[in-house]
């Protein structure tokens, strides 16, 4: 046992010792210990560096609230997790942690240098400095900043654990396991509401559960004997589900809760079995009883970070709860009764301890308690200097002026190695207002308590602003039945004792007798803002608090601003004399504490990530080499190598095979949409530029669809099955949103028409088939059918059957070649394929991936919407007028191709493109300028579509240029890293402007 | 997250539904006759109010029907949900 181990608690058990590494040293720990508790155990309290100055800090708390001591955990596994709170890992065998944001190490650290240069470092030295020269950003500026920045290491490899969502509804949620949530979930149980009890530490009880003394007694025993009997009796409850070592990050709308359970965190590595590791609950309450508790404040005075100074409440804990001493000289410093209660504890253990007291007098029973058992008080006294550097070894004091804004008389030294602080109590409003609830200051303490007009959920407890024991058991116990509407309670009349009072003396910023401008009092710890940085913003004008804030960082750091927050604002109200209630406060976001990213994805990872869809062909294609391409949620083949082929060899093959004979393309993943109802037609006029009315039974029709801002949105082959029936194809990608966008039309704009629409993309499989021997092919399949230009001409369709298998054929093309797409039901496509493959043989028919279909149907200058438009092409910047009717009264987006913006001539159009060396392949997404003299250089246009044609024996391109219209034959240039490429413009169609192929 | 009660299947987490921004907004029957400016109110022209705003929301992963909703953007309190083509309820 270290010396600092003084007491037995049940909450440590001292049988049972735990070694662990601290920044390359092992300990050894208890069960039961914290990291934090151990460390203090065997008196380590320097644990980092600060963030800016580098300066030596040590262990603050014993909570979600510790600035200071931030963690790298199990630094060399898979599992290294950085910016753990020390105070909150629970010790287990072979842990290994370090601390962060130092280098070398703790003890010797180069960023310290920041501590001495700081007077040059005020609030907002990173906006002023780095501001110029301009060029010393990215080689000398950033580098620097990053280099010393920064809390911790991301793991660089693939978590290897796994995290679970759990989906949960509640009659009540509970948030917080202390005394009021304990009585708040006692009497929701009793009343047979189904409640759930979230806690995030490992056990119930609150700071109640080591609360052994006269000084708080409950229907006269101790509280902490109280407490258990109460845990006891909750646990048997059947429609009470308690949940430990879970902690609320979110508070959404509605009553909509997010909180995570750690489930093996606390386990030695070799224990945890690849089980779950963490698990996010997403809860939604029918009410919400928040007992988050409160925050103690610190006291902001002049070098108030060496390590050992620590707020009191969490010394009272290490002390009464894990048996550890924080030090053996203590010094606590208050403005209230509540830090009394850790000197009694000290005093009772045998340990020395004084008090320097704000106040200039007391008489609450606690305080008298304290002199009678000898300690000695400093009245009316304050911190003016602390001193040690690794940690602190004395203060001096002085003492303070009538009001308490200056300090009078003589400087005392007094030795200590721990500082025990108390600035009186903070509530914990966080998930109060997450939930969108407002705040009212409270002047007697200083505090922000919750307004709870309008909300579906109260606050108990010390959350509440409810700081003494009477208070919270009878306002919990009131609140809780009047919410839940229920009567029966077990809290009805409980007798207490007390012995604190709530009064105390406020003083924000303490003064010194050394000047203001060269006092270190901090705000926040893990920023590194002090007093004078909040002062400075507001001297250069900053006046709204979130601009303070993010001007001197003060709460913006992982704890945000938990300890730092009331202080700061404390400050700024005073030094711009305003009312404290009057400048509002900052805003507290989700999560309360940082989230793993791991639990916020739970399982969509790796293949789960996003649903993967692939066609009834997908088995063949894997089975004869396809390489696949995601396209939306498709797994398309992209080209089918042979043997060692690459893609270019592979799609050059496949490219040239589907023009000089037969090639096939599985075409299943086009959206496809049927239209059915008396006004399907009329339905089509709308929606589509051209006219539909006119389209015979049978017949096809390409269609374009555009945005009500001209801009083209989809475009595909729509068939005309019946007189009130149509079959739609949208594009791949597009699928899903057409069929919203057209829904939408239907429902809202024009629910008088008489149209159905169902998405059948899945229904059906569709196997592509073109080349000039592809009628021969077809005619193979459908021995029966006459396949002659006269009785099935292009842009026609016409049912046949395969086996007794009904199937639509469908003479259409998108790659400018005789061309025909049979449509079956999905069970069939596989069937359907290997049938063509096998009737295709003898012509050696070619399965072709996306690649090679993208090359095609560039050669025929078709476009892809998405690649060739962007959202801001309308069908005159693509050359495209033809399609659009000027007949039709109004489409979807018609009066906006009229717009002054969209008939300017300099739009960019569509064009196509050739390089002056045919061998020169022009990269996708290149800029293309005419003029290379005038600086700066404009930027004309871009490159969409870039390939090597193997029919035309040249590279070709589609692009969009300003004015491309007016500029065929036009040389342009399309500036490379290394080169410049000189191009000319052509016509967008390379290959059978007369369509002969397509009606051979 | 809020709870939405389609009025069509009842109280829905807000993650099976999708806002299709401002309600009430009706596309004007003829087009042509529109100046740019009157078109551009049309096509461009949303409020994005602090307070009581009437919007389109679709049950986007539910049945599919578009339908209006009264929310108060400041606190996020659905004041009415009623369907397409019903007049919205006065205060
Ligand atoms: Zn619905």
């Amino acid at each position: 046992m270290t010396k600092f181990r003084v007491n037995k608690t049940k909450h440590v058990d001292q049988t049972k010792s735990v070694s662990f590494n601290f920044d390359g040293k092992t300990y050894y720990g208890f069960e039961g210990d914290t990291l934090a508790s151990a460390l203090l155990a065997n008196g380590v309290h320097l644990v980092g560096r600060s963030f800016k100055y580098h300066r030596p800090r040590g262990i603050m708390s014993c909570g979600s609230e510790e600035p200071n001591a931030i963690c790298q955990i199990n630094e060399d596994a898979d599992l290294t997790e950085p910016n753990v709170r020390a105070t909150e890992i629970e010790l287990y065998e072979g842990l290994i942690a370090s601390s962060q944001n130092c280098w070398p190490s703790v003890k010797f650290d180069i960023g310290g240098i920041n501590n001495f240069i700081s007077p040059f470092i005020p609030a907002g030295f990173y906006y002023k400095t780095f501001m110029w020269p301009k060029s010393f950003w990215k080689r000398i500026y950033e580098p620097l900043i990053r280099m010393s920045a920064g809390l911790g290491k991301s793991p660089t490899k693939p978590d290897p654990e796994l995290y679970n969502h759990k989906y949960v509804h509640c009659d009540v949620l509970i948030i917080g396991g202390g005394i009021s949530g304990i009585i708040a979930s006692k009497i929701a149980a009793k009343n047979n509401l189904k409640t759930i009890l979230i806690e995030d530490k490992n056990i119930l009880g609150g700071s109640t559960i080591f609360q052994k003394n006269e000084n708080y007694k409950i229907n006269n025993k101790f509280s902490s004997e109280w407490i258990n009997e109460q845990i006891a009796e909750l646990k048997k409850l059947d429609n009470l589900t308690i949940k430990t070592r879970t902690s609320l990050a979110a508070y959404h709308s509605y009553n909509y809760l997010l909180a995570k359970e750690n489930i093996s965190d606390h386990l030695p590595l070799n224990k945890r079995n690849g089980d779950i590791r963490q698990r996010l609950w997403k809860i939604r309450a029918d009410k919400v009883i928040v007992a988050t508790g409160a925050l103690e404040r610190p006291l902001v005075f002049n070098n108030n970070d060496r390590p050992g100074i620590m707020l009191s409440n969490s010394v009272k804990k290490y002390l009464d709860f894990y048996g550890v001493s924080c030090g053996l000289n203590n010094v606590i410093f208050t403005n209230n009764d509540s830090a009394y209660e850790t000197a009694v504890s000290f005093k009772e253990k045998g340990l020395s301890v004084e008090i320097i007291d704000i106040r200039k007098k007391s008489n609450s029973k606690i305080v008298k308690n304290a002199e009678k058992l000898g300690i000695k008080i400093y009245w009316n006294s304050t911190i003016v200097n602390t001193f040690g550097y690794r940690k602190i070894n004395s203060v001096e004091i002085m003492n303070l002026s009538e009001d308490g804004s200056n300090v009078v008389g003589d400087k005392n030294r007094i030795n200590c190695d721990c500082l025990a602080i108390s600035g009186g109590w903070t509530p914990m409003v966080h998930m109060h207002t997450q939930s969108g609830g407002k705040l009212d200051f409270r002047e007697l303490d200083k505090t922000f308590i919750p307004n709870e007009i309008d909300q579906n959920h109260i606050n108990v407890g010390s959350c509440n602003g409810d700081f003494e024991l009477e208070d919270i058991i009878n306002n919990t116990n009131n609140k809780v039945k009047n919410f839940l509407k229920v009567s029966e309670s077990d809290f009805e009349n409980i007798s207490v004792f007390n012995s604190k009072e709530l009064d105390k003396r406020n003083i924000w910023l303490l003064p010194s007798y050394i000047s203001e401008g060269k006092c270190k009092s901090f705000i926040d710890f893990q920023n590194d803002s002090t007093a004078k940085d909040i002062k400075l913003a507001l001297r250069e004008g900053f006046k709204s608090i979130e601009h303070v804030k993010r001007y001197t960082t003060t709460g913006m750091a992982t704890d945000q601003g938990k300890l730092s927050n009331m202080h700061a604002l404390g400050i700024i109200a005073e030094t711009a004399g305003v009312k404290m209630g009057t400048l509002g406060t900052t805003t507290f976001r989700p999560p309360f504490t940082p989230l793993t990213f791991g639990s916020i994805v739970g399982r969509s990872v790796g293949k789960f990530f996003d649903t993967i869809r692939k066609t009834s062909i997908h088995e063949w294609h894997i089975q004869n080499n396809a390489k696949f391409e995601n396209v939306g949620q498709w797994k398309r083949p992209w080209y089918y190598p042979i043997n060692d082929e690459g893609l270019h060899d592979a799609v050059q093959r496949e490219s040239k095979a589907a023009r000089d004979s037969a090639g096939i393309l599985d075409a299943s993943t086009l959206g496809k949409i049927d239209i059915q109802g008396t006004d399907a037609s009329e339905f089509l006029n709308r929606v589509y530029t051209n006219a539909w009315s006119k389209l015979g039974i049978g017949k096809c029709r390409y269609g374009l669809m555009l945005n009500e801002d001209g801009m083209v949105y989809d475009d595909g082959v729509t068939t005309r099955l019946g007189e009130n029936h149509y079959l739609m194809t949208t594009t791949t990608g597009g699928a899903a949103n057409v069929l919203s966008k057209l829904e939408d039309y239907l429902q809202t704009e024009w629910p008088e028409l008489d149209v159905y629409l169902t998405s059948v993309t899945d229904h059906y499989s569709t196997a592509s088939i073109c080349g000039p021997n592809s009628k021969k092919i077809l005619t193979k399949i459908f021995p029966d059918k006459d396949f002659s230009d006269d009785t099935f001409p292009h842009m026609s369709y016409q049912n046949g059957k395969i086996d007794e298998i009904d199937c639509r054929i469908m003479r259409i093309s998108f790659t400018g070649e005789l061309s025909y797409e049979i449509n079956i039901e999905s069970k069939y496509g596989k069937s359907l394929w290997e049938k063509c493959i096998e009737a295709g043989k003898e012509f050696k028919i070619t399965p072709y991936g996306t690649e090679t279909m993208h090359l095609l149907r560039a050669e025929k200058g078709f476009i892809i919407v998405g690649q060739d438009t962007d959202g801001t092409m309308t069908p005159i910047d693509l050359q495209m007028d033809w399609i659009v009717s000027k007949k039709k009264y109004d489409f979807i987006g018609k009066r906006s191709l009229y717009r002054s913006d969209t008939i300017r001539e300099d739009r960019k159009q569509l064009v196509g493109l050739l390089t002056d060396d045919p061998n020169e392949i022009l990269e996708e997404g290149a800029q293309i300028v005419s003029d290379m003299s005038k600086k700066p250089i404009e930027m004309i246009g871009h490159v969409t579509s870039s390939y090597f044609s193997p029919n035309l024996n040249k590279s070709i391109a589609l692009a969009v240029v300003k004015s491309g219209k007016k500029m065929n034959g036009q040389k342009l240039i399309v500036p490379m890293e290394n080169k410049n490429i000189n191009v000319t413009v052509s016509d967008s169609v390379f290959l059978d402007k007369e369509n002969k192929r397509i009606n051979a | 997250m809020f709870l939405i009660n389609c009025p069509y299947c009842g109280e829905r987490d807000q993650s099976e539904f999708s806002c299709g921004g401002e309600a009430h907004i009706v596309r004007p029957k003829q087009p042509t006759e529109l100046s740019d400016d009157q078109w551009a109110e049309y096509l461009f022209m949303r409020k994005n109010i602090k307070g009581v705003q009437f919007e389109r929301w679709n049950h986007a992963h539910g049945c599919r029907k578009w339908f209006n909703m009264v929310r108060d953007t400041s606190n996020d309190k659905i004041h009415a949900i009623y369907k397409m083509g019903e007049k919205p309820p006065v205060e």
